[in-house]
């Protein structure tokens, strides 16, 4: 990856608490167009929480966002969406009692010249994007409470990509998927790295993620442990990061690096 | 693409037997159809019961036609005293499929009665004169507006604040049926004005023979329509289209049980008393076999039908009421959409206090008088009407014609009753049981379909 252009996404110096404990303290992470960024770390290392400040879901106590090179306002999900942020969330995040174009448009809804849901449009570029995620798909019908896990994780994945984001958030993407699903993931993930989307992969299993990433990010009690081009170090250094939080020589130390 | 779906979805449906299909096709909702069945039966029950009263003997098939269950005085009474909970239970299912409740809503209804009864009969008299024919609307509009203003409040507390609507509700329930009682200190307020009373129904609230067959008419012609709309929706997309013996079925059945309400309606006519009146003030001789005027729809079923329209209207074609059953289905999902929720709760709530002003306007008018009392334990029939209507207390199921048949299921079972001479106790228990096992079936029917 070329790192000469501005960054599409740059998080500075970002801190949120929880009552008294620190979630996340002062981390920075950068992703740049067509690139994927593995952040890693065990569970509770704040990654979910640093991603969720970016997408509107938390607000941050301190710290600058900026998209593009330019400062920017998140203080709600619509906020983060209005920049193309968009995010699948580890639970998904479905309305489950809804059809599954409901839940492709929900807070985005097709209306009709009069003020009204334009269903049948819904309807129709839900079968278009669910055509090309999941071909077999057919339930377009039934709330979404009624699909596979599979079939609820495409839903999801296919929400994040109908409206042209510039930026996809996966949090943990196939912790809930089979081999298979899995390997469609991938592909999926590979289609819109070559379409200049910049991607955050989520995940505490580095197997799931190493292959996928250009650069792996790795946190520990809510610092930045350092960054790494996945070229310069090996799985079991990085795992050594998420575990011990030390730095090999590959990679860049952040604040939390143990000395 | 659309043309596999297409062969895909007949492939599936012929798997299907032969009523599995039929139920496929007409894609109707078997829960609600459930529902009307049940109704039939105990309308049945009910005929049969009377009839044996009447009859004196109970192995009698003539028990069916003597009974005064299934008359048309019987079933238009019913309708009107239907009308008061329908209308609050169609703002009560968006309030349980949020997971929030209203127990608020029989207090709102006194106290915002109160109001508009002393605002027609103390407050206006002095200031624009007695019976001013713009009497009727002031009232309703000012009882319209504190209703909003009174649900905006609790539904402040509730979303902004934090509180749980049991709780802000509960509060309300005690805080507005005092309210009711402060603004008289309990002195009971009569008359109301003669054309806000047209609210309450009686021979004069109600439309007569010509104007519900005029209504029954357009309602046919918008149920025809409304089916040849969603045809050609779905042809724009080239979608799978129900048959059309489907189409035409839906579209025959729903005419047939609307033209059949309007000459049920029609069918019961004026007592003989008020036809006399009616004759010397209009100077009309009464012909030998006696004067047959019809009632027709009466007023507060319409405003209640017509409160069940807008309100499916905007929970299924609207963007507010699809926010309302996302946040039911799974509040936090609907926040990450972007969903500001808070508002739209507000909003609910400020819904639910304008229904309670409308049914404060059915109740008073048909009272012909305000009291502190009144509408004391509608909420738990509101919330039954809603609950035995589909309505899930887990959130985000219901539909707003169930909770409106619910509450003719509630009001049935009461007035049949009443036609037993059963005692008040004894109602009570009945009433309560059914409830319980309304609900008791109906977990029954999700855990199989699900």
């Amino acid at each position: 990856m070329i790192n000469t252009h501005t960054p599409l996404i740059d998080m500075e110096d970002i801190s949120i608490a929880f009552g008294g404990i620190r979630a996340v303290d002062g981390a920075s992470i950068d992703l740049f167009p067509g690139e994927v960024v593995a952040l890693l770390g065990h569970n509770g290392a704040g990654k979910s929480t640093l991603i969720k400040i970016l997408s509107g879901a938390y607000k941050r106590d301190n710290g600058t966002i900026k998209v593009n090179g330019e400062e920017a306002a998140i203080n709600n999900p619509r906020d983060a969406k209005a920049y193309g942020i968009e995010t699948i969330y580890q639970t998904l995040a479905l309305a489950d009692n809804v059809d599954t174009a409901a839940n492709l448009y929900l807070g985005r809804e097709l209306m009709t010249p009069w003020g009204t849901l334009d269903d049948v449009a819904m309807e129709h570029s839900a079968r278009e994007v669910m055509g090309r995620l999941n071909p077999r798909f057919q339930r377009f019908k039934d709330p979404v409470k009624a699909l596979s896990g599979g079939q609820r994780q495409s839903v999801a994945i296919a929400r994040a990509i109908l409206f042209n984001a510039r930026i996809l958030i996966m949090d943990e993407p196939t912790a809930a998927l089979g081999p298979q699903e899995t390997a469609q993931v991938g592909e999926l993930i590979k289609q819109l790295k070559s379409e200049g989307i910049g991607i955050f992969l989520i995940s505490h299993d580095i197997h799931d993620v190493f292959h996928l990433a250009d650069r792996v990010a790795v946190m520990k009690n809510g610092q930045v442990v350092g960054t790494a081009k996945v070229g310069d170090v090996n799985e079991d250094e990085v795992l050594g990061m998420i575990i011990l939080g030390k730095c090999p020589p590959g990679a860049i130390p952040g604040p939390g690096a143990v000395k | 693409m659309s043309d596999p779906a297409i062969s895909l979805d007949r492939a599936r449906s012929s798997e299907l037997g032969i009523v599995a299909r039929f139920f496929k096709a007409t894609e109707l909702d078997t829960r609600l159809l459930g529902m009307i069945g049940a109704m039939v039966v105990i309308w049945l029950v009910f005929q049969f019961m009377t009839g044996a009263k009447v009859n004196g003997q109970f192995l009698t098939l003539n028990n069916f036609i003597d009974g005064q269950f299934l008359t048309p005085r019987n079933l238009w009474n019913l309708s009107v005293q239907t009308s008061s909970i329908a209308v609050m239970a169609t703002g009560m299912v968006l309030i349980i499929v949020t997971r929030n409740i209203d127990l608020s809503v029989g207090s709102i209804l006194g106290f915002v009665g109160m109001i508009m009864g002393v605002t027609q009969a103390e407050f206006l008299p002095r200031l624009i004169g007695f019976e001013h024919p713009a009497t009727w609307i002031i009232a309703l509009g000012v009882g319209v507006i504190t209703g909003a203003l009174i649900g905006g409040f609790q539904g402040f507390i509730i979303a902004f604040l934090g509180v749980p609507a049991f709780i802000v509700t509960l509060g309300g329930l005690l805080v507005w049926r005092g309210a009711a009682w402060w603004v008289t200190s309990g002195r009971t307020v009569a008359p109301m004005d003669s054309t806000f009373r047209l609210m309450g129904g009686g021979p004069e609230g109600s439309i007569g023979a010509f104007w519900s067959w005029i209504v029954g008419v357009i309602a046919c012609v918008a149920i025809v329509g409304m089916i040849i709309n969603g045809r050609r929706q779905r042809k724009r997309f080239n979608f799978p289209r129900r048959p059309i013996w489907a189409e035409v079925f839906m579209a025959a059945v729903g005419c047939v049980l609307v033209l059949g309400a309007v000459a049920i309606a029609n069918a019961y006519y004026w007592p003989i008393g008020i036809v006399r009146k009616y004759a010397e003030a209009n100077n009309i001789t009464i012909p030998d076999g006696g004067l047959l005027i019809s009632h027709g729809i009466a007023i507060p079923v319409l405003i209640a039908v017509a409160a069940g329209l807008i309100m499916t209207f905007m929970s299924t074609r609207t963007r507010f009421g699809r926010y309302v059953f996302a946040m039911g289905g799974n509040p936090e999902a609907a926040d990450l959409a972007g969903i500001n929720t808070r508002w739209v709760t507000m909003k609910i709530f400020i819904i639910m206090g304008i229904l309670c002003a409308i049914a404060g306007a059915i109740s008073t008018a048909r009272l012909n008088a305000a009291t502190n009392a009144q509408g004391t334990l509608d909420e738990l029939l509101t919330i039954a009407a809603a609950v035995i209507g589909g309505t899930s207390l887990a959130g985000g199921v219901g539909t707003i014609a169930g909770a409106m048949i619910g509450a003719v299921l509630m009001q049935s079972l009461s007035t049949g009753m009443v036609l037993l001479g059963l005692d008040t106790p004894l109602q009570n228990i009945v009433v309560g049981l059914v409830l319980v096992v309304a609900v008791w079936l109906d977990t029954i029917y999700r855990r199989r379909t699900a």
